[in-house]
């Protein structure tokens, strides 16, 4: 008994030092939508409350511009999804390594799966067999404080910051993604996925429009770079066999 | 501006339940079953994928226009720090701060 409560301290503390390098970009980020959503006429309440039930960066953010402009519910949250459905193949990725989690367990990291968690997460299960519960809800429990806490602060003090351009605050969320793709690529083999891939969301971006860009890249650019290490290693095979 | 609260609360519900899903959905159905290895390999490349498929746009087509051009796309060029901050310190931290300053000094100095 005693044993059980020291090892879940144990994981209590271990998921919150994980938490700690996201807590740092999700403050700051979490800040600069709530001064967005200030800016668009959210009150603190609305502004919080979309980071606590949402809890996804540029959905939230993507949101906020789209209020700006007026623009109806359904449109809002329709984009919202598309953008969203590359957690399809987040969770999907994770799946594999948390079946040993109670279904309400699983049901609460979904929840908390944003690109931010998963890059750490994922990260962290090549490397675990079983990972503790309460050690990655606790990571996802500190990053969603963070987020709602720099939400909160941005939305109050929103009035008082009118430039966040000539603050360099509207690059936030894309310094934080380039931290996650860099920590990401471990192989070279990802770095060809990494080109492939801003290209063809590049073109799509430019020649189809919307949203649909970020799955349809996503599934394409996993899929060569899926062929190509395919190739590689029968390649590889051969060579051995010779 | 032209939403009541009401419309507000609909319209932060709809978002959470279209988030939601998508992340509760294949963890749902396939937490329990073991996945194909080839599967299991080809998700690994999700979240490289992702993550540049996100950044494409952002850094390249500032406003859906191709330009590289310092004063219409400072994220591109705060980008290349940014990437040499990510690379040699592996702290997301100092790699935002690098970021943002670097937008920053390009915004400053082009006024």
């Amino acid at each position: 008994m005693n044993l059980t409560f020291s090892t879940s301290r144990n994981n209590l503390y271990r998921g919150l030092s994980r938490s700690i390098p996201v807590c740092l970009g999700y403050f700051p980020i979490g800040f600069v939508y709530g001064v967005m959503a200030a800016g668009v006429g959210l009150n603190p309440l609305e502004t919080t409350l979309m980071s606590i039930l949402v809890f996804a960066g540029s959905a939230q953010f993507i949101a906020v511009g789209m209020i700006g402009e007026q623009l109806a519910v359904i449109t809002i949250a329709l984009t919202t999804f598309l953008v969203n459905l590359r957690h399809l193949l987040m969770s999907a990725a994770l799946a594999p390594c948390l079946g040993h989690l109670s279904r309400l367990q699983q049901a609460l990291f979904a929840y908390q799966l944003t690109d931010e968690t998963f890059a750490l997460h994922s990260l962290d299960f090549r490397k675990e067999e079983k990972p503790p519960a309460v050690r990655i809800i606790t990571t996802n429990m500190a990053a969603h404080l963070c987020w709602v806490a720099g939400s909160l602060a941005g939305v109050w003090t929103g009035g008082l910051l009118t430039d966040l351009e000539m603050l360099g605050l509207d690059f936030t969320l894309a310094a934080m993604f380039i931290f996650l793709l860099v920590i990401q690529i471990t192989t070279v083999k990802y770095i060809l996925v990494v080109l492939l891939a801003m290209l063809i969301s590049l073109l799509l971006f430019k020649y189809l429009g919307g949203h649909w860009y970020i799955i349809i890249t996503t599934l394409l650019a996993a899929t060569a770079g899926f062929f190509l290490e395919n190739r590689r290693a029968t390649a590889a095979e051969r060579v051995k066999e010779q | 501006m032209t939403y009541s609260t009401e419309t507000i609360l609909l319209l932060i519900v709809t978002m959470a339940g279209a988030t939601y899903f998508s992340r509760l959905l294949p963890l749902l159905f396939l937490a329990r079953c073991k996945l194909p290895i080839t599967v299991e390999r080809w998700l690994s490349h999700v979240p490289v994928a992702v993550l540049a498929a996100l950044l494409g746009p952002a850094l390249f087509l500032p406003k859906g226009e191709f330009t590289l051009e310092l004063s219409r796309n400072p994220h591109f060029w705060a980008a290349i720090p940014t990437f040499a901050a990510a690379i040699y310190t592996r702290n997301m931290f100092i790699t935002v701060l690098v970021g943002v300053a670097g937008t920053a000094l390009i915004r400053f100095f082009l006024m």
